[in-house]
């Protein structure tokens, strides 16, 4: 109805000379349609897909097999027997999600102390040759995870022995602690490296003051590091945490066969074998293993924002 | 009956209970033994102080680091000189009486397999397509989302649900990809989604989509990129978010906009990033074998090195040739490295 409102009240009141910062110029050029109609379409290709799972999760075995899912907006068809079975009478995912947890909290915690303190000696207690560890560190990244399995499952067996002296005695790390430390190994490289793009980027004149008061490094590492790179590990622990819950190799090469310690994702690969056998449970059993992981990345989320790679960005 | 069930309940409660309570007593255990360490060593000052810091710090990751990674690489390099088959099989001895199972050395013999064969052949091209395709496609997904984000108010949203498939695991997606690609007769009612948008677009026929050469590699590609454009796009994001204002300010002010602000600003300060995100996604690629096996197991020519190396390793017994595809793949991922160290170097001097 616009057009149709008097004249006199189109003519504009005289605009303050108001003057926005350039950025927020631009920002605002661009924050119009193109943005948004761009985050829509990859939002909707990010989301059909699992979205098309989620419904099918509360359709029959019958419904889902013979009809598309987005049948179920014509003809609605609603249960929570497919979540009934895979939790408890036919599933029992209960156990592995506890066991998953007991896998992944530890896998997370122990990584991310020892890779904060190995970046924080690289790159702050400079001594010979610490350049030359942290590069190699960097390119140990490269050796692909199914290499180290078999050596890393005798050295747990027979531990490890030059001549007849032995290094290490077998059968002293057992059950839950070997997964932990396997999966402590693979993920250090990236969780040093990560981490000291940000701790080597703390102010010099910070550590320089602390030291010319006396603290120890240890004393630094822990006062006035570790606070700082709260941002850095937090991000970091999110990536540990989803990466660490989703592995099926590590679990399945060091607990797979033990029901007492095998994680939800062993657990649905077994029972479910192959995808054309029961495909009306992997739905619901996709969600649930989904679940825990995104409840800690919108936990831990506004982290992000100062994030893991912060440190990396020259100012 | 339900009061079975709600006895098996409440002992898996307990069980669970009991469970979580040892996990968090482990952990406690392990940062109690760090805060000693530190209490002891805290009181060693002088010239000591030093040399304890960097034990303390660097001892338990270099230990680690040397038993999972390093010995095992070098135990594979030397098995794939050899011709092992199974695992726990012994090496020969000087002297092996006849018809005693041991593997002995043969040369390069391995590797000149993995050249000609040309089933390896192929899975050595596949692997190449997937390190150049998944990263590079991953990258400008996670980087164009990112951009578009930094330029709109309310992201907590869609940044949520694009990350989400980085929460599923390699199975996870693979199995809700498989619903989009099911493929059923173009006679029947479809319960692919894929399938049923191209019939409505006027195809009449179809392919079966992870049978068919070679579009069932490119499909199984979009999976891995669908999980890790998340994780692209987060970290960049957070990367443009820490570029300074004032520095965009300036540029803005040389008139710099757009495209021309993107290119010869946002991209150089977020240099860095890119490379770690780049190298990051190509090091999952490589050691990604979940989706192929979940999907084709590797069939109608999709293989990839990591999926045959696994298969050669713990399925099929050939160790020794599994070793001599893990060094390929090792040596694939080496000039990557070399390439992000000299980077680094270069940061670190400036």
């Amino acid at each position: 109805m616009t057009t149709s409102t008097p004249p006199t009240v189109l003519v504009p009141p005289p605009e303050p000379v108001r003057r926005e910062p350039p950025v927020k110029a631009v920002r605002r050029v661009f924050s119009h349609p193109y943005a948004s109609i761009g985050v829509t379409l990859i939002v909707l290709f990010w989301t059909i897909p699992t979205f098309g799972l989620f419904i099918n999760s509360f359709r029959s075995k019958q419904d889902a097999a013979t009809t598309g899912w987005w049948q179920f907006f014509a003809h609605p068809s609603f249960s929570l027997g497919n979540y009934h079975y895979v939790l408890f009478s036919g599933g029992g995912t209960v156990l592995p999600l506890v066991n998953s947890l007991a896998i992944t909290i530890p896998a997370t915690i122990i990584p991310i102390a020892l890779a904060s303190m190995a970046a924080f000696a690289l790159a702050w207690v400079r001594f010979r040759g610490s350049d030359a560890i942290f590069f190699t560190i960097f390119a140990l990244q490269v050796v692909p995870l199914q290499m180290a399995l078999v050596p890393l499952q005798r050295f747990y067996n027979f531990g490890a022995h030059i001549g007849s002296f032995s290094l290490f005695p077998g059968k002293t790390v057992t059950g839950l602690a070997e997964i932990w430390v396997s999966h402590t190994m693979f993920s250090l490289p990236l969780a040093i490296f990560l981490l000291h793009n940000f701790i080597s980027q703390l102010p010099e004149s910070l550590i320089e003051a602390a030291r010319v008061d006396g603290a120890t490094y240890l004393q630094i590492y822990r006062r006035i590091v570790l606070p700082l790179a709260g941002p850095a590990i937090a991000s970091f622990a999110i990536f540990q945490f989803i990466w660490v819950w989703n592995d099926l190799l590590v679990a399945k090469t060091f607990g797979g066969t033990d029901p007492a310690t095998q994680p939800v994702t062993a657990r649905v690969q077994n029972l479910y074998g192959n995808f054309g056998a029961h495909p009306q449970y992997l739905a619901p059993a996709g969600f649930i293993t989904m679940v825990i992981p995104l409840i800690v990345f919108l936990a831990l989320q506004r982290y992000f924002v100062r994030g893991l790679l912060a440190g990396s960005v020259k100012g | 009956m339900a009061g079975d069930q709600a006895v098996i309940l409440a002992s898996t409660l307990s069980d669970s209970t009991s469970r979580i309570w040892n996990v968090l007593e482990s952990v406690g255990g392990f940062l109690g033994i760090l805060i000693l360490v530190f209490f002891i060593a805290g009181r060693a000052t002088g010239r000591l102080q030093k040399p304890l810091t960097v034990l303390i710090c660097l001892g338990p990751a270099i230990v680690l680091l040397i038993v999972g990674l390093v010995v095992p690489a070098i135990d594979t390099i030397i098995i794939s000189l050899h011709n092992q088959q199974f695992l726990g099989q012994r090496a020969c001895p000087p002297h092996p009486s006849p018809g005693f199972p041991c593997y002995k050395g043969v040369g390069l013999a391995n590797y000149r397999y993995d050249f000609t064969d040309s089933y390896t052949r192929s899975t050595l091209v596949h692997t190449l397509g997937w390190l150049i395709i998944v990263p590079t496609v991953t990258v400008a997904v996670g980087l164009l989302a990112a951009l578009l984000m930094d330029r709109m108010r309310h992201t907590a949203v869609p940044k949520t649900l694009i990350f989400m498939p980085t929460a599923i695991s390699l199975v996870g997606g693979s199995f809700t990809w498989a619903y989009v690609y099911n493929y059923i007769e173009p006679s029947q009612p479809q319960t692919g989604l894929l399938s049923q948008i191209v019939i409505k677009l006027g195809w009449k026929n179809p392919p079966n989509w992870l049978l068919s050469s070679p579009l069932n590699l490119y499909l199984e590609m979009i999976i891995l990129i669908w999980i890790q454009a998340g994780f692209a796009m987060v970290v960049l994001n957070a990367a443009l978010k820490a570029i300074p204002e004032d520095v965009l300010e300036a540029a803005r002010m040389d008139g710099a906009t757009g495209f021309r602000l993107f290119r010869s600003v946002q991209v150089p300060m977020i240099r860095t990033t890119l490379i770690v995100v780049t190298t990051t996604v190509m090091l999952t690629t490589l050691k990604a074998f979940d989706i192929v096996l979940t999907l084709n197991n590797g069939n109608f020519n999709t293989d990839v090195l990591a999926r045959q190396m696994y298969a050669d390793m713990f399925v099929t017994g050939q160790v020794s040739r599994g070793a001599s595809l893990a060094v390929i793949l090792f040596l694939c991922v080496t000039p990557l490295v070399i390439f992000n160290v000299i980077q680094l170097r270069k940061e670190r001097t400036r």
